[in-house]
């Protein structure tokens, strides 16, 4: 399995609050492949961001990876001291968030934020260290690089923004990019631009990526595999087309439905009835029960853990072997 | 009574955007104006969503804000029911007023947090006085509550205590609470998640059905536009650059930049069709490209885009404001 270059085995994440304690992320398993695109969606509080702030060690106290282990390359990465993390960070596994002002700083200059990047990770003169800066800049399509470099943070337009943003999450060459929610924050043409550049630089340079958005739209179009996570736990893995086309999870099945799309018709969408649970208060059982159109009575007593079926793994009793056979 | 509920004619907003005049003196730099809108003509009949779509900075929100009498218009007029709108009167505004509402993009930023449910619906009721005594008032709250999917139970609680979702339905049950004919709705479902936003979309259609509702639908999502308007507008930097029925639109647009945004939406069927990407940004809208003001980003621009302003041209259901369209070369 030399290919697999980021595991996550039964990650939870825990948060004490006063009210007792709040599990974030409960058992998430999923496999990263060396160049491939990892899809994450879910609603909000699904826990995408966390699986991803968990991931670079970026969980804020009083939070904590409660159990379970993730490797990065055949090593164990959870378990880190801040300092050996901060090794990782920005040079092995690098993060896009999803509004590019807040992760700029506006009181220095693109130049000195993209050097100061790539010295910190590589053993560059400054000189080689701006030339680089440029070429990134060039290859995330911001015109006149060259002059632009010296400009700051607020002499740029939210879509240049993202790009430049890019390119710091790509100057010390990463194994692994995590993009948060990447183009939430842009309007839909500058979107498709966006999106496009990070897929074409990440192919180029043999870069993993995990693509946490809510946006069906966007994975469809970028990732070779999704994850759905509801409520903390993963619903359902697979191949993004598997995944889009016939949902196996009731869940991704309503999500699905629930979306307006150019193609269709105007017929009523469909809807899940009720909201997602509070974290603090999740059914027994599947956390999906309450809402799901075709539980039965072990859904509300037994949690379901992902089953392997076909290319994907689902994490509802209605795959389960034993239902199956009843079934028939 | 005539079929047209709102008519909006040559509707322009500027904002100053000068500098101080001191600094202006100092600078020697002139007065600047930022045109937010620009003469924007459209009617919406009665019973129907009429839609406006555009990115961010093209208007949409301040034409929304005007069509409620919360803007200023510098220029233009708007036509209530065949009544033009005085902003400066505030008799007749407030007659007006309970005839229209307005449902805001974020629900966690419309409601009153330290009001209980019962007084945010119940407000419109009072300050119209469309609804008397105590009693009567309760009970049109709890029907409404019923009516967008609450309980008569919520009614005591306080806005914190509910989801986006349920937010949201609140505040349409204030909105439904005047017994308005029209709704302005300022991207209501953006804040939302797609399934929660999926309840609220079906919400809207079927109040529109049982009470005849006509709906201003304002977005930035073409799917969710298809999904709602029976007529879409599409703003580019505060300008009316096409408007058409909304099967139309989709199957056939005519301005560039309806090809361009519907060809920049994520294709989720997953038809394994190339996309082509959008070249550039919206301009800054202080200082618009002369001409056309999306040449520079179109790709079948001719000599004549870049110094003529192009004129609305009839294409079957709308108009469009092109010379490619006019010319025929599109």
């Amino acid at each position: 399995m030399d290919d697999v270059l980021l595991s996550v085995r039964d990650l939870v994440v825990q948060f004490p609050t006063r009210g007792g304690i709040l599990t974030a992320l409960d058992g998430i398993s999923f496999d990263i492949k060396r160049g491939e695109v990892l899809g994450v969606v879910g609603e909000s509080g699904a826990g995408k961001s966390m699986t991803g702030a968990a991931i670079i060690g970026l969980i804020e106290p009083p939070g904590r990876i409660a159990g379970g282990q993730i490797h990065l390359d055949g090593e164990r990465i959870d378990n880190l001291s801040m300092d050996d993390m901060r090794a990782i960070r920005g040079r092995r596994i690098a993060m896009v968030f999803q509004d590019p002002l807040t992760s700029l700083n506006p009181l220095f200059t693109i130049a000195e934020q993209l050097v100061e990047t790539i010295q910190t990770h590589m053993a560059v003169s400054a000189r080689e260290a701006r030339e680089r800066s440029i070429a990134l800049l060039d290859d995330v399509g911001i015109p006149a690089a060259s002059r632009r470099i010296d400009d700051y943070p607020h002499q740029f337009s939210g879509g240049m923004r993202q790009r430049v943003v890019i390119a710091l999450a790509l100057a010390a060459e990463p194994d692994l990019v995590i993009a948060d929610e990447p183009t939430t924050a842009l309007d839909v043409s500058v979107q498709a631009q966006i999106i496009d550049v990070l897929k074409r630089l990440c192919s180029e340079r043999g870069a993993s990526v995990m693509l946490i958005t809510h946006d069906m739209g966007v994975i469809a179009e970028t990732a070779d595999r999704v994850a759905v996570l509801y409520a903390g736990r993963l619903a359902e893995i697979g191949p993004v087309r598997d995944v889009i086309k016939d949902a196996l999870h009731p869940y991704t099945h309503g999500l699905m439905g629930s979306i307006p799309t150019l193609a269709q018709e105007d017929d009523r969408l469909v809807q899940i009835p009720g909201s997602m649970p509070r974290l603090t208060d999740i059914p027994q059982g599947c956390a999906f029960n309450p809402r799901c159109d075709r539980v039965f009575d072990r859904c509300r007593i037994e949690r379901p853990e992902p089953i392997p079926h076909g290319t994907r793994q689902v994490a509802c009793w209605l795959y389960d072997e034993q239902q199956i056979k009843a079934a028939e | 009574m005539s079929d047209v509920l709102l008519e909006v004619k040559n509707l322009t907003r500027t904002f100053d955007v000068s500098l101080p005049w001191l600094n202006r003196v100092i600078e020697r730099q002139e007065r600047q104006f930022l045109r937010a809108v620009d003469d924007v003509s459209f009617e919406i009949r009665r019973g129907e969503t009429f839609a406006l779509v555009g990115e961010s900075g093209s208007g949409k929100s301040t034409i929304a804000k005007m069509v409620v009498g919360l803007l200023k218009a510098s220029d233009g007029e708007i036509h209530f029911d065949g009544t033009p709108m005085d902003v400066n009167s505030s008799a007749a505004m407030t007659q007006l007023r309970s005839r229209f509402q307005m449902i805001f993009q974020s629900p966690f930023a419309s409601l009153n947090p330290r009001w209980r449910v019962r007084d945010v619906i119940a407000e419109p009721m009072k300050a119209f006085g469309t609804v008397d005594g105590k009693a009567a008032i309760d009970k049109r709250v709890d029907e409404l509550l019923d009516l967008v999917g609450l309980g008569a139970s919520d009614a005591g609680k306080f806005p914190h205590e509910f989801s986006g979702g349920q937010r949201q339905r609140i505040a349409i049950a204030r909105a439904l609470s005047s017994n308005p004919e029209f709704i302005v709705c300022d991207e209501p479902t953006s804040a939302l998640d797609v399934s929660v936003q999926a309840q609220i979309l079906n919400l809207m259609r079927d109040l529109q059905d049982e009470l005849g509702l006509t709906y201003l639908f304002i977005s930035h999502d073409l799917s969710v536009v298809r999904h709602m308007a029976n007529r879409i507008g599409v703003l580019y930097l505060g300008a009316l650059v096409e408007t058409a029925d909304g099967k139309e639109l989709f199957n056939a647009p005519r301005h560039p930049y309806t090809r361009m945004l519907l060809e920049a939406v994520p294709d989720l069927d997953m038809t394994g069709k190339e996309h082509t990407v959008v070249k550039g940004e919206i301009p800054n809208p202080i200082s618009p490209p002369p001409g056309c003001t999306f040449h520079p980003r179109c790709q079948y621009v001719a000599d004549r885009c870049r110094s003529e302003i192009p004129v609305p041209v009839p294409t079957p259901t709308g108009e469009a404001k092109c010379f490619a369209v006019e010319e025929g070369r599109i």
